[in-house]
């Protein structure tokens, strides 16, 4: 009794043992990578005072502020602020902090500038939306302390930069005046206040910057009436568009007298179509309009006359004024020529003078120039140098100085839309012998040095040594796939619509490609990118073939905008063929039939249902038309509740259609009582799951048969009160209610209510369970939930003889209208983190335990066994159920922090986790992404299938030699022994 | 046995023999004493020499039946190592097990060999071998008997559907969400 009491606390302890998935701090980097970014730049300031270390301050379109080493790019350091917390304005005040205006204007905030330490944050409560301006006046002091004035939700706020004291406010919203500039009248306190009443009446208020007193008020009349696209031009005029965008309509209002001038833009710039837009650019006294594919640059003279300046392409991107030296403004215009790009610095006041003019050569797959920021310089010859900061049409930061680009920052990573994975190329034949000989020389040498790690004998040196070599391995960043499924291609789609190629053992980019079909042009005003699918896998030539993708894009943002398809080669990143503009794309259907060349099947659904079939040959149609009769789809509509299944009705019957479109046939509708229920998430299995058995075997030998179906959806709604964030509804107001539907047949397989419980709802569906995470008010915490299904249809397969014989129907296909009974288990914990994103860990037979992994509120990681989250857990398990591994239940899961699988790694604004099988059976490959990047390996029940990494090969083959050794040596010694013995 | 005969052959030097009952009993002519009559001896001879056989044939079956018997000992002893064992999976209980199963079957591929120095035609080995084969039969019912307690024999539904794939789906559905 005491010996199984022991082997059952070993057990237990072996158990305890494996959930944990920690490493040691010398395997940090090992098989993990992490890659910080920033996204797109919309502001930049720089900081470059003579001693010290030169930066440059940004904040990004993914809401980042940002200090970045104008040396070499490095971040200094990095704040990444909430989602819907966009950043409108950052200034630096006092030489020390840097002011960030968010929130529309609601939320004003000081970082320390050397270590971004937030020093004071202010609430700044509007009265109403508006558009917000931060200003940080120069000399404007009260009492030794600068005033940093913020302008935002319809009130203009002065406040102490130094503890972000509000010292007063004035609100404009109660005044009905849309407030479009706030200046600062140069070399004195008054701050001006720019905006309409209605669409014809124009206000301008002179306010006091000291104590926020109306020291004026004006008011004069346009009968045309203004667009709401305003920019000041200087400090003492304003320019603005009438309504019908056609007059130019400049408002001079020096010493408080508004003067109104109009004048017609085909006047100034000759014939032109279509809109015309003032760029939002501070050009002294200049201004930038933008119409009919070029961008008119129109200078203002002294008598207030405008004239062009200059008209570029509008390709081109100009930087605000930059005041260099007494009185003096540089602007910096930035224009493509051929594959080149033009910097060139022209004097502000004089146009026709050229500072700087630089040409340099930039990637082609960084498209346009989209953003300039300019830095000026004293070189040594005491002439003034200027440094550019240009925000390419990838989302790529570049500094050009001296017609060098300094360095490149790859900020589209920072939004990335969808992954797929490829694998890598099969190794060849024809590796050179003397790399080979190097390498068996270098494999011999790092072999000793771990031998000398593992027997103790190694140095401090020897022992640097060794973990540069552990991270620094060829053998992972190899160009070729490997053994065990390690080395893939990750295929990465970003908002800028390029396309990254990764190498997943150490993150560098193979290959990037801004998508030919998905750029700008006439046909399509603004592409965006969806999704990316693996389009080709070759299997039977994948010595000579190559793999490749397809990029699924839209002309528009609206659902009903023509969709773009692009095929892009995996290996060399080149398109290979586009089609587009198409059908509208709704929803893209992978098929699980692939034609002769390994292409695989898609139906792409339109807005009006119907399904268009690609690849567009004879041969998909055949094998498609083959299939069709088992072909469904469902589409979730949100707005009205309902979920719908088709399936094919037969060929297309409208004009325009050709062989490989079809009619929706409608089969069935799951409708949602709108007043009560409102679809908030679901779930469905993952199609290139793989699972091994099904049949799950419980203690005392008992059976059960698992309810696998790829066909199955998970609908979470909530009573629409409780859709939104929490707090907005009571207990008694909120429900939970979660479905599981065949979406073949439309039957609802299983219902339940969670009372008191609300949205945000995320969920996993794997093999035959569910898990879901939500919010309980009742008992204001997180939940997590787990519904596992079982087929009771088959529960009755449990004669022996008759399955020893093969007398059974478990392997026979099934079919969902086959009416199979279900029966669902389901149970519920308290978990600690709100969640931004759960998925489970894939092997390629699915044979190792799965493993959870939660992408909690801080950004991180958690890996979580599924064992804790199982429906069979109680109080006191019984002796064999403890000895199967059932975990005693307690009413919170545990959050062991050996598991996160980012150990002190933080990806910023973690969006999705995706993970990807590797080829050895224990082990999965996990990218999560966000505003960082970060991948690692992972194995959720050890790596039982091969040697650890750290396995010393060198041991063992010592350990063989000196065993075969003692065996020669005592053979001949008994030899000998057996001669004298026989002699005597 | 063949020793004394030896001794008699090698170890003499000279010897008296007053008895000739040699076989050449034609070539005297000297007659038996009267009273003496030839046959009872020889009958009295051929009677000394059958209890000699009786008796060893006796010990043969005897032995016989002690080897027969000698597994159940053995039996018993597995039984109570087995009971040691106890029912959990670990190295000292399928040592056992093993040994147990393993035994029983050494020992029947060599009936033949145990019983071949008692084969005798007066001995009749049937009923020990039969014993014996019985005996180590029942030892390796106890082994199988064993390794079933320790679940090592599939003898359950779950043994023989636990690698079963999950049965193909006859319909292919798809969708979702707009994509957006």
């Amino acid at each position: 009794m005491a010996a199984r009491v022991l082997s059952f606390y070993l057990l237990l302890f072996l158990s305890i043992a494996q959930l944990g998935v920690s490493l040691y701090e010398d395997q940090v980097g090992l098989m993990d990578w992490h890659q910080r970014y920033i996204g797109k730049v919309k502001h930049a300031v720089f900081h470059t005072q003579r001693s010290g270390r030169k930066r440059v301050m940004v904040s990004t379109e993914q809401n980042v502020i940002a200090s970045l080493d104008l040396r070499h790019g490095d971040i200094f350091w990095r704040r990444v602020l909430g989602a819907n917390d966009s950043v409108d304005g950052i200034e630096l005040a006092l030489g020390k902090y840097v002011i960030s205006l968010s929130s529309a204007g609601g939320t004003l905030r000081a970082w320390n500038l050397p270590d971004g330490q937030m020093v004071w944050e202010t609430s700044l409560q509007g009265s109403k939306p508006s558009k917000a301006f931060l200003l940080v006046p120069t000399n404007l002091k009260v009492d030794k302390d600068n005033l940093v004035l913020a302008f935002g939700g319809g009130c203009l706020v002065a406040v102490s930069s130094i503890d972000g004291e509000m010292l007063w406010k004035k609100d404009f919203a109660a005044e009905s005046l849309e407030v479009q500039q706030v200046v600062q009248s140069p070399g004195s306190d008054v701050i001006y206040v720019l905006g309409f009443v209605g669409s014809t009446q124009f206000d301008i208020y002179q306010i006091n910057g000291k104590n926020g007193e109306v020291i004026h008020h004006e008011t004069s009349n346009y009968a045309g009436g203004f667009s709401r696209n305003t920019l000041i031009v200087s400090d003492d005029m304003l320019v603005a568009l009438d309504v019908t965008g056609s007059i130019l309509i400049t408002v001079n209002f020096q010493g408080g007298k508004v003067r109104i001038d109009v004048k017609p833009i085909s006047d100034l710039v000759g014939y032109y179509s279509g809109q015309v837009e003032l760029l939002a650019l501070r050009l002294g006294r200049m201004f930038a309009l933008k119409a009919h594919q070029h961008i008119a640059l129109i200078s203002v003279t002294n008598e207030g006359k405008l004239e062009v300046a200059e008209k570029v392409n509008s390709a081109a991107a100009i930087s605000d004024a930059l005041p260099f030296s007494e009185g003096q403004l540089a602007v910096a215009r930035v224009h493509h020529e051929d594959n080149k790009v033009q910097l060139t610095v022209k004097l502000g006041n004089d146009w026709s003078t050229n500072l700087l003019d630089e040409t340099v050569k930039i990637d082609g797959q960084r498209g346009l120039v989209q953003k300039v920021f300019i830095n000026n310089y004293i070189r040594t010859d005491r002439s003034h140098g200027f440094r550019a900061l240009v925000v390419m049409e990838d989302h790529s930061l570049l500094l050009v100085q001296q017609g060098e680009i300094v360095w490149t920052r790859e900020d589209g990573l920072a939004s990335v839309l969808d992954v797929t994975t490829t694998e890598l190329p099969v190794e060849k034949d024809g590796v050179s012998v003397s790399k080979v000989e190097q390498n068996l020389f270098d494999w011999l040498k790092g072999h000793v040095l771990k031998l000398k790690g593992t027997l103790m004998l190694a140095t401090p040196d020897d022992m640097v040594a060794i973990q540069a070599m552990r991270l620094k391995s060829s053998e992972k960043s190899k160009m070729t796939r490997d053994h065990n499924g390690f080395r893939k291609l990750l295929i990465v789609l970003t908002q800028a619509r390029k396309l990254y190629a990764l190498h997943t053992g150490d993150g560098r980019i193979i290959w990037s490609l801004l998508i030919g079909s998905l750029r700008k042009s006439d046909a399509c005003g603004h592409p965006v990118g969806l999704r990316v699918y693996p389009w080709q896998v070759p299997h039977h030539h994948a010595m000579d073939e190559n793999p490749s993708v397809l990029v699924v894009g839209r002309c528009q943002l609206s659902q009903d905008a023509p969709g773009i398809l692009s095929f892009v080669d995996a290996y060399t990143g080149s398109e290979i063929e586009s089609s587009g503009p198409v059908h509208d794309v709704l929803q893209v259907i992978p098929l699980p039939f692939t034609d002769s060349t390994e292409q695989r099947l898609h139906l792409l659904i339109d807005t009006k249902q119907r399904g268009h079939l690609y690849p567009r040959s004879r041969e998909a149609l055949g094998i498609f038309q083959q299939k069709s009769s088992n072909i469904y789809w469902y589409s979730i509509e949100t707005g009205n509740g309902i979920i719908r299944g088709y399936a094919i009705k037969g060929s297309c019957i409208h004009e325009d259609s050709d062989d490989f479109c079809f009619e929706p046939r409608d089969l069935w509708s799951v409708v949602f009582p709108g007043e009560s229920e409102k679809i908030i998430s679901t779930a469905t299995p993952k199609l290139n799951e793989v699972v091994h058995t099904q049949a799950k075997v419980m203690a005392e030998q008992d059976l059960m048969y698992k309810y696998i179906s790829k066909n199955l959806l998970f609908v979470a709604t909530a009573s629409p009160k409780a859709s939104h964030g929490i707090g907005s509804a009571t207990p008694e107001e909120a429900s939970l209610v979660v479905y599981l539907i065949d979406t073949v047949t439309g039957r609802v397989f299983y219902r339940m209510t969670h009372q008191g419980c609300q949205a945000p709802v995320h969920a996993v569906f794997s093999e035959n369970w569910v898990i879901y995470h939500y919010f309980n008010l009742r008992a204001h915490r997180y939940e997590m939930s787990v519904i596992e299904i079982y087929d009771q249809s088959r529960a009755d397969n449990k004669d022996v003889l008759k399955l020893v014989v093969g007398k059974h129907n478990l392997t026979v296909p099934t079919s969902s209208y086959s009416r199979p009974e279900i029966v669902a288990k389901s149970q519920s914990y308290f978990f600690t983190h709100s969640v931004k994103a759960i998925t489970v860990t894939l092997t390629a037979k699915g044979i190792t335990s799965k493993q959870l992994l939660i992408g909690t509120i801080g950004d991180q990681v958690l890996a979580l066994d599924k064992r804790y989250l199982d429906p069979r857990r109680s109080l006191n398990p019984s002796q064999a159920e403890k000895e199967e591994g059932v975990i005693p239940l307690t009413d919170s899961l545990p959050v062991i922090p050996q598991s996160y699988l980012t150990h002190a790694l933080k990806v910023e604004g973690l969006r999705d986790v995706i993970t990807v099988p590797a080829k050895l059976e224990s082990t999965t490959l996990v990218f999560a992404y966000g505003v960082d990047l970060f991948f690692t390996r992972l194995a959720p029940s050890r790596t039982y299938d091969s040697l650890t990494e750290d396995f010393s090969y060198a041991l063992l083959l010592l350990t063989i030699v000196a065993l075969v050794a003692a065996i020669v040596v005592t053979w001949i010694w008994s030899e000998r022994k057996e001669l004298q013995e026989k002699w005597r | 046995m063949e020793k004394g005969k030896g001794v008699m052959g090698f170890g003499r030097r000279w010897a008296v023999e007053f008895t000739d009952n040699s076989a050449a009993l034609s070539s005297r002519d000297i007659h038996d004493p009267p009273g003496f009559t030839r046959a009872s001896q020889d009958q009295d001879d051929s009677s000394v020499s059958r209890q000699k056989k009786d008796a060893e044939a006796n010990w043969k079956s005897q032995k016989a039946w002690e080897i027969a018997q000698a597994p159940f000992k053995n039996l018993m002893m597995m039984g109570f190592m087995m009971w040691m064992a106890g029912s959990t999976v670990h190295l000292f209980s399928i040592g056992i097990t093993f040994s147990a199963l393993w035994q029983p079957i050494n020992a029947l591929q060599g009936v033949g060999k145990v019983f071949e120095p008692y084969k005798d035609s007066k001995v009749d080995l049937l009923a020990p071998k039969l014993l014996f084969i019985a005996l180590n039969l029942g030892g390796l019912a106890l082994g199988i008997w064993k390794l079933n307690t320790l679940g090592l024999l599939p003898t359950h539904a779950s043994d023989w559907v636990s690698s079963l794939p999950p049965p193909q789906e006859v319909e292919y559905s798809g969708g979702g969400f707009p994509l957006h």
